[in-house]
């Protein structure tokens, strides 16, 4: 009964959902607001309906409600209860519902949050919200139904992938998900701006923090899966350059260009055409992700739950909704007007290179991402385009962004001149490089690489510092008082921008270290024995066996001492999972500030021993630190006082508005 | 404990036998070697891993082919041969350069010469725009018409 209810749940919210489509568009198109104000209760329903079919899965897996075709194949009654609901989004029928759901609670979110908005711009987003979510509810409902019943019931399930069966798999996806979908607010926004043909810096100002919402979803993600990864997986890696992974990786990039780009149409009213594009683009790519991930036709580690034939479909959709949105972006952005002049060097121009070059980076991923399956369907052959590849198209394109990145914050809007800018950055400059110079002998080995990975961080920590100073002098000068209280005075926006540029140098600190001085060693171990890596000796105990709730394994005993000093134990273990016969290393990390120790069990050779992987890995935890940088600085800038306080003023204005034609 | 070591061991089959060869105390040169090969190589039957990252049963035996061959003197180019000429380009996480992949190693090349070709030629553009006063050529062209219009009228 249950699961007919979510059904029908799912076919009410399509029918909710056309008619938020339908009629608010329409509307907006001949001004009839009766019609227009159709659009905030249906985001609600539509939320709710969804909201309610997705509880009735999550009842069904946590209950082992075997008749569930989709509980069968992804649980089973051992597994425990929040891995069970965790699994609700585990497979392909049920992340699609995860989508959706994600989809209307921002549609809901956008109802509720924009009473400063007009109407027919609502109208207009919640329509065009509306037909995404007409797009995955036909998708879920033909060819996906996350409900079908499998009749007789299976006596137990299947088993959700051990891979997913770790805390990770509660977090991530949704993380993810709420920053993939997120950028279908910003979608909206670009395309009722066409639509409406309203496209200032007001409009820009409204549509900034949820771009930087979705943006911080979008980085949270993507760190946590990375994260969960590196311990997951066993080998100590945190980036593989996987489709998967540029899946999501694609629209990030983008969306920081969007974001950025926003800012310019915020404050200077320029680059309208191009941000609406980087709308699009960023949600297009979202699509893509969502689409290359489901449609299997990937090789990859997260090819799971992948059905080929329901590519059909959800490519489909993509070429109609980024064919569409980019004919209408072609026909009506050259009406959208300039804004104001700018010169070659000022911050406009510095934003507009950062912007080509994270575009450049995006289409670059892109192509070592598609180019082998094209290669492969064309039959010219089968290659692999790997981390080799990537890293070398990458890093030259990247570096100049973080350069750039010293530089932007600090030039002027409009004009700069150069020789200026040269002598206020001098001194960060030079610090940055002689300490980038010097420090690699304090830590180890000098490369290079490592040189000029820590030049990089610290130009964006010395430069942050440089604009900091100089902007509470600058306060300070116009009678705010001493400097220190003028710091109060500024905004959180620009907190949050100087936190989010701080996460960079952060994460790349931790890249740069970790390349550079990692130790890993791959050996055979006895009981008794011990290995040495990066300072730290491993002895190996013992071993001894484990009974989880739905496997068993054995657990390798580490002793880990640093020369006579025992620093902790460690236990990696090898399991074994009951129902789908899969073997599962689980690390033992042992986490620090400065590096992380990280043990893994290989297999059982002859004689009792085993293959042991041991890494000391320097900073690594830098590189997820970084990443929660830059989402808090995100948050930081969403909550700048400016947004409430046009909020504000918008509501005021209203309510005055409709006092006056009262009176 | 016994019957689950067993297990594991039937389970992941031959792979007990050439793991064997995992070094306790190896030339520590030769398997910096041996890693920075192994991380470039693509295990064949993983879904996407590297020989160094795999620990699957032909991973493990082609990394302790890469270290015979290191050890046999060969070069790392001569060993990358070895892998192609036997599992064809996809062994190689870097693809290497022929005329399929011409345009994957030069597109993000491209891609950025033609980004700063647009964006300048946009720049420029948009500069003339302005100094007429923000005004597309067909709008100036309307605008000097209804102009010479009124003066005709006057």
């Amino acid at each position: 009964m249950i699961p007919e209810l979510g059904h029908f749940a799912l076919i009410v919210a399509l029918l909710i959902a056309v008619v938020q489509a339908a009629l608010p568009l329409a509307g907006a198109a001949r001004d009839n607001i009766a019609w227009m104000s159709v659009a905030r209760p249906a985001a609600q329903a539509q939320f709710l309906f969804a909201a309610f079919a997705f509880a009735c899965l999550a009842w069904s897996f946590v209950n082992n409600d075997f008749s569930v075709l989709n509980v069968a194949s992804n649980s089973n009654s051992t597994l425990p209860w929040y891995y069970r609901l965790a699994a609700t989004w585990g497979s392909h029928e049920g992340s699609l519902l995860l989508w959706v759901l994600m989809l209307t609670g921002w549609m809901c979110a956008v109802s509720l949050a924009s009473r400063h908005l007009p109407l027919d711009m609502v109208a207009r987003i919640l329509g065009v919200m509306a037909l995404i979510s007409i797009g995955f509810l036909l998708f879920m409902l033909l060819t996906s139904n996350p409900f079908e019943r499998l009749l007789p019931p299976a006596p137990d399930g299947r088993d959700l992938n051990p891979l997913l069966q770790d805390p990770g798999m509660v977090i991530h996806p949704p993380m993810l998900y709420m920053g993939y979908v997120g950028f279908s607010v910003a979608f909206a926004f670009a395309i009722a701006a066409l639509l409406g043909g309203r496209l200032d810096s007001t409009w820009a100002r409204w549509s900034r923090p949820w771009t930087t919402l979705a943006w911080m979803f979008l980085t949270i993600g993507i760190a946590l899966g990375s994260w969960w990864a590196y311990y997951e997986l066993g080998w100590g890696g945190w980036w593989f350059w996987d489709p998967v992974e540029n899946a999501s990786f694609m629209p990030w990039l983008t969306g920081t260009a969007l974001m950025h780009s926003l800012s310019v149409t915020e404050k200077r009213g320029g680059f309208k055409a191009w941000t609406v594009l980087l709308a699009i683009v960023s949600f297009s790519l979202s699509l893509l992700g969502t689409s290359l991930v489901r449609s299997g036709v990937l090789t990859s580690v997260h090819a799971f739950a992948t059905v080929p034939a329901r590519g059909v479909f959800i490519l489909g959709f993509l070429v109609v909704v980024v064919g569409a949105s980019l004919a209408l972006f072609a026909w009506r952005a050259p009406r959208v007007g300039l804004g104001g002049q700018f010169d070659a060097v000022s911050r406009e121009s510095a934003l507009l290179a950062n912007n080509v070059l994270l575009i450049v980076a995006a289409a670059s991923v892109l192509l070592g991402t598609l180019y082998p399956l094209f290669l492969d369907a064309l039959g010219l052959g089968k290659i692999s385009v790997g981390p080799p590849y990537f890293e070398a198209v990458f890093l030259p394109l990247m570096a100049p962004a973080v350069f750039l990145m010293g530089i932007g914050p600090l030039a002027k809007w409009k004009q700069e001149r150069l020789p200026a800018l040269a002598v206020r950055l001098k001194w960060a400059f030079a610090i940055a490089l002689v300490t980038a110079l010097l420090l690699p002998l304090t830590l180890g080995e000098w490369t290079p690489m490592i040189a000029f990975g820590l030049l990089l961080a610290l130009w964006i920590v010395a430069s942050g510092i440089v604009n900091l100073h100089e902007r509470a002098s600058q306060l300070s000068k116009a009678g705010v008082g001493p400097p220190l209280r003028a710091l109060r005075r500024l905004p959180r926006g620009y907190y949050g921008m100087l936190l989010a540029h701080f996460g960079v140098a952060v994460f790349i600190v931790g890249v740069t270290l970790v390349r550079g001085y990692e130790t890993e060693k791959d050996v055979r171990m006895l009981p008794g024995g011990s290995v040495e890596v990066g300072g730290y000796t491993f002895r190996l105990d013992g071993f001894e066996s484990v009974t989880g709730p739905n496997y068993d394994g054995t657990r390798g005993l580490f002793t880990v001492l640093r020369g006579e000093r025992v620093v902790r134990t460690m236990h990696p273990e090898k399991r074994l999972y009951h129902v789908q016969q899969m073997p599962m290393t689980e690390a033992a990390i042992d986490t620090g500030f400065t590096r992380d120790l990280y043990v893994s069990l290989g297999e059982p050779v002859d004689g009792g021993a085993w293959v042991v992987r041991v890494y000391h890995k320097p900073f690594v935890d830098w590189i997820w630190g970084g990443a929660f940088l830059m989402a808090m600085g995100g948050l930081l800038a969403v909550t700048d006082r400016r947004y409430r306080l046009a909020r504000r003023a918008q509501a005021a204005g209203e309510s005055g508005l409709r006092a006056g034609q009262a009176a | 404990m016994n019957r689950l070591l067993i297990a594991i061991a039937l389970l992941l089959g031959a792979a007990a036998a050439p793991a064997a060869e995992a070094p306790a105390a190896a030339d520590p040169v030769l398997e910096q070697r041996v890693a920075r090969l192994a991380a470039e190589l693509r295990c064949l039957v993983c879904q996407n891993q590297s020989l160094a990252d795999s620990q699957a049963d032909l991973a493990i035996d082609l990394k302790t082919q890469v270290r015979e061959l290191v050890r046999a003197g060969r070069t790392d180019d001569e060993i990358r041969d070895y892998m192609v000429a036997r599992y064809g380009d996809f062994v190689l996480y870097k693809p290497p350069l022929k005329a399929t992949t011409l345009l994957l190693w030069t597109g993000p090349f491209l891609i950025l010469l033609i980004a700063a070709a647009s964006l300048a030629l946009y720049l420029r553009r948009r500069r003339a725009r302005l100094a007429d006063g923000g005004l597309a050529p067909e709008e100036r062209a309307r605008a000097r018409a209804l102009l010479d219009g009124d003066r005709e009228e006057t």
